[in-house]
């Protein structure tokens, strides 16, 4: 372990940003506060590939600023560590991030609030790299909460449209309920380990004591933490939020709502992998609800109309499978479909993004169409994106898809069912990608037209990131190929962290091949039903949708009215509550307490204040008797 | 030479008429004029005292009390004065303003 003070700059110059922003923004300009925005990201990415080229695989920085809180016998610095997962985060947060910033240049450059936009886009950067960089898990804690806070400020951040502030609102507090669990699955474990007498919070200390916890402790620890990763990272039963959340700007959705921030929970878990592996009960529920989450997501993506929303789902469907991955116990693996599809889902975001920018602010895709001569360039990105969302061969999903779905089967928690949950969504997955590429890019443009007439391609300063991304998009896959062909650095590289029984099992190759077949098998399929759909013009859509009379479509179009159902089962009980405390128990019971004591004490005080008469010889006469009583009881004694 | 007891009694006579005085009289002077007499039976008590024990300290208190009561009697006619010139009344049950 080496001491590195250059790690505290990473988080630190975003931070400066923000502040510089705040308090000179208006005197700097838009156009330059976006630029120091820009560059205080640039700067730190920078850093963080310094000291990613400098770290060995096994090797952990580490930087101590001070002492944050000394409690004997509990202690917990502000401290930043960088290893293996560590570093991989920085860089997917730092460059994807400054990707990101650049191309709000671009988006957000004609927006009045543009320097507020950057201000909290700086803020998140700070917090996200506290949350990956943290050297305890309270630490850790502070850039969960901190990214919550961004992500509710960004999602309102239109705040004069009602929706949004809805939206925000909603994100915050479903967010809170996961949070909830994750601070009590903190407190749970520091009330264990101190038990134990270990009274530590800091990840190699944690790691060295987990065996020291008894099973059944593990396993409700591990579940509330998992409720938190739940929350952020957007899985059933705390999904609800994401899909509003697209009510922000699109650079935000992509930034924290698809690269980043909602990684978080795979992130944790799998920084606490230690932890988890320890209870097989918490992976089995992990596993369950990944697959499920991915497959149902999918699904409603299908019949979503919305650009965003649709991606807002994929989304939900990609993040369980990185929580299917956790599940089985192949947290490498999970890691690396983290890092390839923030390339990728980022890239659809931005694209996206350019469409809506193109056609001013349409996000219907019942309005758009042909689009792919408008925007050329938008068009190849986004194509590649989608191909490699799908997994089509070579690309960044082919590779991290796979070894998820190899791993449902054959990892060390893995099974038949996993499998075949994964392996659906992957077709589904294609089927709902070309189903929207071809709804935007092709067939006759369906938007008005006054629209029509003035789509253009966005500025480079938003298509170079597109074609950064895409180019990630191909290439951020090589580096973890299965072994039949040519191995992966990244198992390599994440082993010493993970151990290598959790990041693979290389026996029954030809079966490995076999499901990559079928994988790919069912992806073309997904891919073929939307050409045919959407391309060709079958009329299958209209069939399926009509199919059964109707009842499925609504259902998924509807999203399986789990909004619907929540609103009747948490919000309105609740608000109901609410109204009920406020307008009948605060007035009637509360405020009448205090009324009334207030009451009987003026009441009787129309008594009492006679015996205050004004009259000298009255207070004298009671004097005199108090004189003689005293004097009495002194004799009488 | 006269007992003790005597003294004791005549002083505790005193006193109870000079309470009665202040209790009872509808006039600030007189008020006043009762204080002094309660404060001269205590007096008589300390000198009483004095001579019945052979000791100076009751002596010396007395003329401690002399003064305070002329100073108390300075006071106390001035207020008397001040309050009349604003009132036009001595009668004390007229002065009961300092009340809720």
């Amino acid at each position: 372990m080496e001491n590195y003070s250059l790690l505290r700059f990473i988080p630190l110059i975003p931070l400066l940003g923000t502040a510089v922003n705040i308090f000179f923004g208006a005197r700097l300009g838009r156009k330059n506060a976006g630029l120091l925005a820009c560059a205080a990201v640039g700067l730190s990415f920078l850093i963080s590939l310094y000291l990613f080229w400098l770290l060995p695989a096994s090797g952990l920085f580490r930087d101590a600023v001070f002492t944050w809180i000394d409690s004997p016998p509990f202690k917990a610095e502000l401290a930043f560590q960088v290893d293996a997962l560590s570093a991989v985060m920085l860089l997917v947060v730092t460059g994807i991030g400054f990707l990101i910033h650049l191309y709000s240049l671009g988006y957000m450059g004609r927006d009045e609030g543009m320097v507020r936009y950057f201000a909290y886009l700086n803020l998140f950067i700070f917090f996200m790299l506290l949350l990956v960089m943290a050297d305890n898990l309270l630490l850790l804690f502070v850039g969960w909460e901190g990214v919550g806070l961004c992500s509710y400020l960004l999602i309102g951040f239109w705040h004069q449209d009602h929706v949004n502030t809805i939206a925000g609102n909603k994100a915050f507090i479903v967010n809170r309920i996961g949070d909830f669990g994750f601070l009590l699955g903190i407190l749970l474990l520091v009330w264990e380990l101190g038990g134990q007498g270990v009274w530590t919070l800091d990840f190699p200390g944690l790691k060295e004591s987990a065996p020291l916890l008894r099973p059944e402790k593990v396993t409700l620890i591990t579940l509330l933490l998992f409720l938190g990763a739940t929350g952020k990272s957007a899985q059933i039963p705390l999904y609800v939020w994401l899909p509003d959340a697209m009510q922000g700007p699109t650079p935000v959705s992509a930034l924290i709502h698809a690269a980043t921030m909602v990684t978080a929970g795979v992130y944790m878990t799998a920084r606490l992998h230690f932890l988890f592996s320890l209870a097989p009960a918490t992976l089995g529920v992990i596993a369950a609800v990944g697959a499920l989450t991915a497959l149902f997501a999918a699904t409603i993506a299908l019949t979503q109309n919305d650009i965003k929303r649709v991606l807002a789902y994929s989304t939900v469907s990609q993040l369980g499978y990185m929580f299917l991955a956790v599940g089985v116990g192949a947290f490498g693996a999970a890691i690396f479909h983290l890092f390839t599809h923030a390339f990728f889902k980022a890239c659809l975001f931005l694209g996206a993004g350019s469409v809506i920018h193109a056609l001013q602010g349409e996000q219907d895709m019942r309005k758009m169409g042909g689009l792919s001569s408008y925007l050329p360039t938008t068009y190849r990105t986004y194509l590649i994106a989608a191909l490699a969302i799908s997994g089509a061969p070579l690309t960044a999903g082919f590779f991290s898809k796979d070894q998820i779905l190899w791993q449902a089967y054959a990892g060390p928690h893995g099974s038949v069912w996993l499998w075949l949950a994964a392996w659906i969504t992957a077709g589904l997955t294609a089927c709902y990608m070309f189903r929207q590429l071809f709804l935007v890019f092709h067939g006759k443009c369906r938007a008005a037209p006054e629209v029509k007439a003035h789509i253009h391609e966005s500025p480079a300063v938003m298509t170079a990131p597109l074609v950064v991304l895409a180019a990630g998009s191909i290439f951020a896959g090589w580096l973890g190929s299965p072994d039949f062909l040519w191995g992966s650095a990244w198992n390599h590289w994440l082993e010493p962290l993970f151990g290598a029984a959790e990041t693979g099992h290389h026996d029954e190759q030809s079966k490995e091949i076999l499901f990559l077949l079928l994988t790919l098998a069912v992806a073309g399929g997904g891919f073929y039903l939307a050409y045919l759909s959407y391309f060709r013009g079958a009329r299958l859509p209209e069939r399926l949708s009509s199919w059964g009379g109707g009842g499925l479509y609504r259902c998924l179009f509807h999203k399986y009215y789990v909004d619907e159902l929540y609103d009747l089962v948490a919000v309105r009980p609740f608000t109901f509550f609410s109204g009920w405390l406020a307008g009948v128990f605060d007035l009637e019971v509360i405020d009448a307490v205090v009324n009334g004591v207030a009451d009987r004490v003026r009441g009787s005080s129309f008594f009492w204040r006679e015996l205050q008469t004004g009259n000298v010889q009255h207070y004298l006469l009671a004097f005199l008797a108090g004189a003689v009583v005293v004097f009495g009881y002194f004799l009488g004694r | 030479m006269v007992p003790l007891d005597y003294y004791l009694i005549l002083s505790a006579a005193l006193f109870v008429i000079g309470v009665a005085g202040v209790v009872i009289r509808r006039n600030i002077i007189v008020i006043l004029m009762s204080v002094e007499l309660m404060l001269n039976a205590v007096n008589l008590t300390f000198i009483a005292f004095s001579r019945s024990l052979g000791t100076m300290d009751g002596q010396v208190i007395v003329f401690f009390v002399m003064t305070v009561a002329a100073a108390e009697a300075v006071i106390g006619l001035a207020i008397v004065i001040a309050a009349f010139r604003h009132r036009q009344t001595l009668d004390p049950q007229e002065m009961q303003l300092l009340k809720w």
